[in-house]
C-alpha cells in the first residue's frame, strides 16, 4: 500500500497554504503580527471657484495607487452636483458637473491612503517627445546651446535631463540660461528643452505630505523616461528620486484642475496623519479591491458575517488542540470535540466565569439527572428533560447573579445547552459504571483540553493569523493528516506500560 | 513514573496509535465490524460455523416486548442480559439465582422485577451501545463455568482473551474479576490479567491496575499454578473465528463452559492493549513475525505454528523458586 499520494496531497496543501499566505503578505501588506500599526494619511481636497451662473465642468486629477502608497478610500463632498469618476491610461480624474453654479462654490474630496512600501504604480505609458519644437532667436541658439552643452556631459537620458537642470538651477546658471528663463517658465522651458532633445518626459503633480498641514498647492516634478524606467527631478534643484513623503497627484502631464463655467479656481490640501492598526487598514483595503480568486476573502463579506466567520476559523486551532492531545498526550476526554464548543463558550464568558458556570451547571445537572434516573424514562425523553433543567439551571444562576449584582454570571446563557446536557448524560452514565473516579479523569481531561484550546483560540496573534491568512487552514489541515499517520507512542503510554519495562 | 519511547520500543510495546492506523486501519476493514459489533450477529455467525458459544434465551428488541420478559425468563435461575452492540462491558446484567421474586447478581445484591425491566429498556434505548443508536437486547444462558477457576475468580466468570493476527493466536490473557473490578472481568476496573503461554496455556505472569501480582487479591490463591484446561481446542476456536470473521486483528473472549469447553463469548475488532501488561512483552515481535508468513494456512497448523514460537516460560513460577530458595 503505497502512501506517496498521501505524502503528495500533505505537501500539495503545506505549498498552497504557505504560498497563499505569503501572497497576502505581500500583496496585501496583511501583517503577520496583530500590532502593527499602519500609517494612513487623510487627504482632503478643497476647489474654490466663483460660478459665473451658467452649467459648469469641474475637472481634477485624482491619486491614484503608486510607488509607496495605496489608496485605501476616497469620498467627494459637493451638495448639487453630479460626479463621475474617469479612469484612462492608469490616471484617474473626477468631473463634477452642474447646470447651474453661480457665486463661490466648493467641492471636497478626501482620501485615506495607508503608507505602503511594497504598493505598486500602474503602468503610465511614456510620453513621445514633441519633435516639432520651434523657437524665435536668439532663444534658439541659447537653448541649442544649453542642450549641447548637457548632452556633452551625459551618458543617457537621466543623467541628461540632470544636467539640464543643474544648469538652470541658481547656482549654476550661465548666461543662455538666464536669457532663456526671461522668457520662459522653468518647468515648461525643461520640457521644452528636453523635448527638443528627443528625451521622454513630462511634467507630474505632487503633494508634500507633511502631518496637520493645510491650504498646501502641488509642486510641479519632472518625470524623464529611460525606456520603461523613469526618474523624478526636482526642477529647481536638479535632485534626482523621489522624497519618501512625496505623493503624486497627477501623473500623466494633464492639467491637476480644469474648470468650464467658472472663474478664479484654485485647488487647496489640507492632511493628517494617523495610524490605524493594521488589520482595520486591511479591512478598508480589501472592501476597494476587486474580486478576483486570489483575493478570496472573508474581508469582502459584510462585517456581521466577518465576525462570524472570525470564530468558525478558530474551531479549526481548537480541534487541532483536541487531536494534539488525544494522539500526542493521550487525554480521555467526554465527547471528541465537546471540549472545543466549551472553550468557545468560555471566549463569550471569560475563563473564570466560564469555568464556575461550567462546573456549576455540570454538578447540579448530574444530582438531577441522578434523581431521573429512578424514574426509568426512556433514553431520549430524558435527556429533553436534562436539557430542560439545565436551561432552568442557567436561568436561576442568571437571576440570582444578577440580583447580587454580578454582571458575570449572565454569560453563562452562552454555554451550548444541548452539548452540556449531553455531557451530563454521559457524564452520570460513567459514575454509575466505571465510579466517580473515571468521571474526574473523563471531566478533568475535557477540561483542560477546553481551557487549552480557549488559551489557543483566544490568543490575539493565532486569531488574527486565523482570520487573515485562509491559507493557514491548509496548513493547519496538513499539519492534522500528518497527525494521523503518528504510529508513535502517546506521551501518557509512557507511564501506562512503565510497569512492563520494569522487571527485568 | 515515566519510561521513555526507546524502552518501550526495545519491549516491542505497541501503542494505541499504532494499533489503530497499523493493524486495526490495515487489516480490519470497516464493512465487517458489524459482524463483531452486533453480539447476535456474531452469535448467528458462530452457529453457522459450528463454534460453540453460550446459549441464547431469547432476545428484546422493542419496548413493549420489555414487559414480557418474565415470560421469557421464568424458565431460567440464572442468566446474563446484554446490549447486542455494546462495548468494553458496559450494559451487562449477570444474574446467578432468584430469591423469590427478586433476581440475584453475582455481588448479592438483589432486584427487582421493574430494576431488570428498566436495565432491558436502557439497552433498547442505545445507552449502551456505540453511537447511542437503538439497540436490542440479548437474554443468554448463564455459563457453568468450570470449578476449576473458583479459587482463581471472585464472583465473576473468569474469561480469556487471545488476540488472533491474521488468524494466528498471538497471545492470550485471562481475567480474572475481584471484588474491586465489581465482578467484572475489566482491566481498567480492577480484574486481574493472567499472562498465558500460547504453547502450554499456563500463567506467566499477573497484574492488576498495572502492577505485578502473584496471587488473587481475593482468594489469595497463588497464580502460578494456573493452567487452562482444553487449551488447544480453546486456541483452535479462536483461530477459526478469522475464517469465520475475515477480521485481521482479532480480539477473541472465550469462557470455560464445565460441560462445554471453551465457548466463544463475544469478538472485539478494537483488542485492547492491556494484553501486553499482563504478558510483560510487547505484541510487535509477534506481529512482525506473523505479517512475515504466507497467506492460506490452515487453521491447525497456524495454532502449531504459533505454539512452537510464542512459547515463554512462566515468571510466576521464577518467583516462587526463587522464594523457596
Amino acid at each position: 500500500m503505497s502512501r506517496l499520494p498521501f505524502y503528495l496531497i500533505v505537501a500539495l496543501l503545506l505549498v498552497a497554504g504557505i504560498a497563499m499566505s505569503v501572497h497576502r503578505h505581500v500583496q496585501f501588506e496583511v501583517p503577520w503580527t496583530p500590532g502593527e500599526q499602519r500609517q494612513v494619511w487623510e487627504i482632503e481636497a478643497q476647489v474654490n471657484f466663483n460660478g459665473n451662473g451658467d452649467p459648469a465642468k469641474v475637472e481634477m486629477a485624482l491619486p491614484s495607487t503608486q510607488q509607496g502608497f495605496r489608496v485605501l478610500s476616497e469620498h467627494t463632498a459637493s451638495p448639487g452636483y453630479g460626479l463621475t469618476y474617469l479612469e484612462e491610461n492608469g490616471t484617474r480624474r473626477a468631473l463634477w458637473s452642474v447646470r447651474e453654479a453661480s457665486g463661490s462654490q466648493q467641492l471636497y474630496y478626501t482620501a485615506q491612503v495607508l503608507v505602503a512600501p511594497q504598493a505598486r504604480a500602474n503602468v503610465v505609458p511614456s510620453p513621445i517627445p514633441d519633435a516639432s519644437v520651434a523657437w524665435e532667436p536668439p532663444y534658439d541658439t541659447a537653448a541649442q546651446a544649453v542642450i549641447d552643452l548637457a548632452w556633452s556631459r551625459s551618458a543617457d537620458p537621466a543623467t541628461f535631463a540632470r544636467q539640464l537642470i543643474r544648469d538652470f538651477s541658481d547656482d549654476h546658471q550661465g548666461e543662455n540660461a538666464r536669457l532663456l528663463l526671461t522668457q520662459f517658465d522653468r518647468v515648461p522651458l525643461l520640457l521644452r528643452l528636453l523635448d527638443q532633445a528627443q528625451v521622454p518626459a513630462r511634467e507630474v503633480s505632487g503633494l508634500m505630505l507633511e502631518d496637520g498641514r493645510r491650504r498646501q498647492t502641488l509642486t510641479s516634478w519632472i518625470q524623464v523616461y529611460d525606456g520603461d524606467d523613469s526618474v523624478l527631478f526636482d526642477p529647481t534643484s536638479g535632485e534626482q528620486g523621489r522624497p519618501d513623503n512625496l505623493l503624486l497627484w497627477e501623473n500623466a502631464g494633464q492639467s491637476v484642475l480644469e474648470v468650464q463655467g467658472g472663474s478664479n479656481s484654485h485647488v487647496g490640501f489640507s492632511m493628517i496623519s494617523r495610524n490605524q492598526p493594521a488589520a482595520a487598514a486591511v479591512r478598508s483595503q480589501q472592501a476597494k479591491d476587486p474580486d478576483t480568486l486570489l483575493n478570496f476573502s472573508i474581508h469582502s463579506l459584510p462585517l456581521e458575517e466577518q465576525s462570524l466567520f472570525q470564530t468558525i476559523l478558530l474551531i479549526p486551532i481548537g480541534a487541532l488542540v483536541v487531536v494534539l492531545l488525544r494522539v500526542l498526550v493521550g487525554i480521555k476526554t467526554s465527547g471528541t470535540f465537546m471540549p472545543v464548543l466549551i472553550a468557545l463558550a468560555f471566549i463569550q464568558t471569560t475563563l473564570l466565569t466560564g469555568l464556575i458556570g461550567f462546573l456549576l451547571v455540570v454538578a447540579v445537572g448530574l444530582v438531577i439527572r441522578n434523581y431521573l434516573s429512578y424514574l426509568n424514562l426512556l433514553l431520549v425523553a430524558r435527556v429533553t428533560t436534562v436539557i430542560i433543567t439545565v436551561i432552568a439551571i442557567i436561568s436561576l444562576f442568571s437571576v440570582l447573579s444578577f440580583r447580587f449584582g454580578l454582571n458575570a454570571g449572565l454569560q453563562i446563557t452562552f454555554f451550548p445547552m444541548i452539548i452540556l446536557s449531553w455531557t451530563i448524560e454521559r457524564m452520570s452514565i460513567l459514575w454509575e459504571e466505571e465510579g466517580p473516579k473515571e468521571v474526574l479523569i473523563q471531566g478533568g481531561g475535557s477540561m483542560l483540553t477546553a481551557v487549552l484550546a480557549y488559551l489557543a483560540m483566544n490568543n490575539p496573534w493565532i486569531r488574527h493569523i486565523t482570520f487573515n491568512f485562509l491559507g493557514v487552514q491548509l496548513i493547519l489541515m496538513a499539519f492534522i493528516l500528518m497527525l494521523g499517520n503518528y504510529t508513535g507512542y502517546r506521551l501518557l503510554e509512557l507511564r501506562r506500560f512503565k510497569p512492563v519495562t520494569e522487571d527485568d | 513514573m515515566w519510561t521513555s519511547p526507546g524502552q518501550l520500543r526495545a519491549k516491542g510495546i505497541v501503542g494505541m496509535n499504532r494499533r489503530n492506523i497499523r493493524y486495526i486501519g490495515r487489516y480490519n476493514d470497516r464493512r465487517l465490524y458489524p459482524l463483531v459489533d452486533d453480539k447476535l450477529q456474531t452469535k448467528l455467525l458462530a452457529q453457522r460455523h459450528g463454534i460453540t458459544s453460550p446459549a441464547l434465551i431469547g432476545k428484546v428488541s422493542t419496548q413493549f416486548g420489555v414487559k414480557r420478559i418474565h415470560e421469557m425468563l421464568a424458565s431460567h435461575g440464572g442468566f446474563v442480559i446484554k446490549p447486542a452492540k455494546g462495548s468494553g462491558g458496559k450494559g451487562i446484567l449477570v444474574i446467578e439465582r432468584r430469591d423469590g421474586a427478586h433476581f440475584v447478581k453475582p455481588s448479592g445484591a438483589h432486584l427487582s422485577l421493574g430494576d431488570v425491566e428498566r436495565h432491558v429498556s436502557n439497552i433498547l434505548s442505545g445507552l449502551y451501545s456505540l453511537g447511542g443508536s437503538p439497540d436490542v437486547a440479548l437474554i443468554e444462558a448463564l455459563i457453568d463455568f468450570d470449578e476449576s477457576f473458583a479459587e482463581y475468580s471472585y464472583e465473576g466468570v473468569p474469561d480469556i482473551r487471545v488476540i488472533v493476527f491474521q488468524g494466528y493466536p498471538v497471545m492470550a490473557m485471562m481475567r480474572l474479576s475481584t471484588a474491586a473490578s465489581d465482578g467484572k472481568a475489566n482491566l481498567h476496573q480492577g480484574a486481574v490479567g493472567v499472562g498465558i503461554d500460547i504453547a502450554s496455556g499456563t500463567a506467566i505472569r499477573g497484574v492488576q491496575f498495572d502492577r505485578a501480582r502473584h496471587d488473587h487479591p481475593d482468594t489469595g490463591h497463588e497464580l502460578a499454578s494456573l493452567q487452562i484446561p482444553k487449551w488447544q481446542t480453546l486456541l483452535q476456536l479462536a483461530a477459526n473465528c478469522f475464517e469465520m470473521t475475515s477480521l485481521g486483528y482479532l480480539g477473541t473472549d472465550m469462557v470455560l463452559d464445565r460441560q462445554h469447553g471453551p465457548m466463544l463469548l463475544e469478538l472485539n475488532a478494537r483488542p485492547g492493549l492491556a494484553i501486553q501488561m499482563a504478558n510483560g512483552e510487547g505484541l510487535r515481535s509477534r506481529l512482525d513475525l506473523i505479517e512475515r508468513q504466507p497467506q492460506g494456512v490452515a487453521p491447525d497448523e497456524r495454532v502449531a505454528f504459533a505454539q512452537h514460537h510464542f512459547a515463554r516460560r512462566s515468571e510466576l513460577e521464577r518467583v516462587a523458586q526463587t522464594a523457596k530458595a
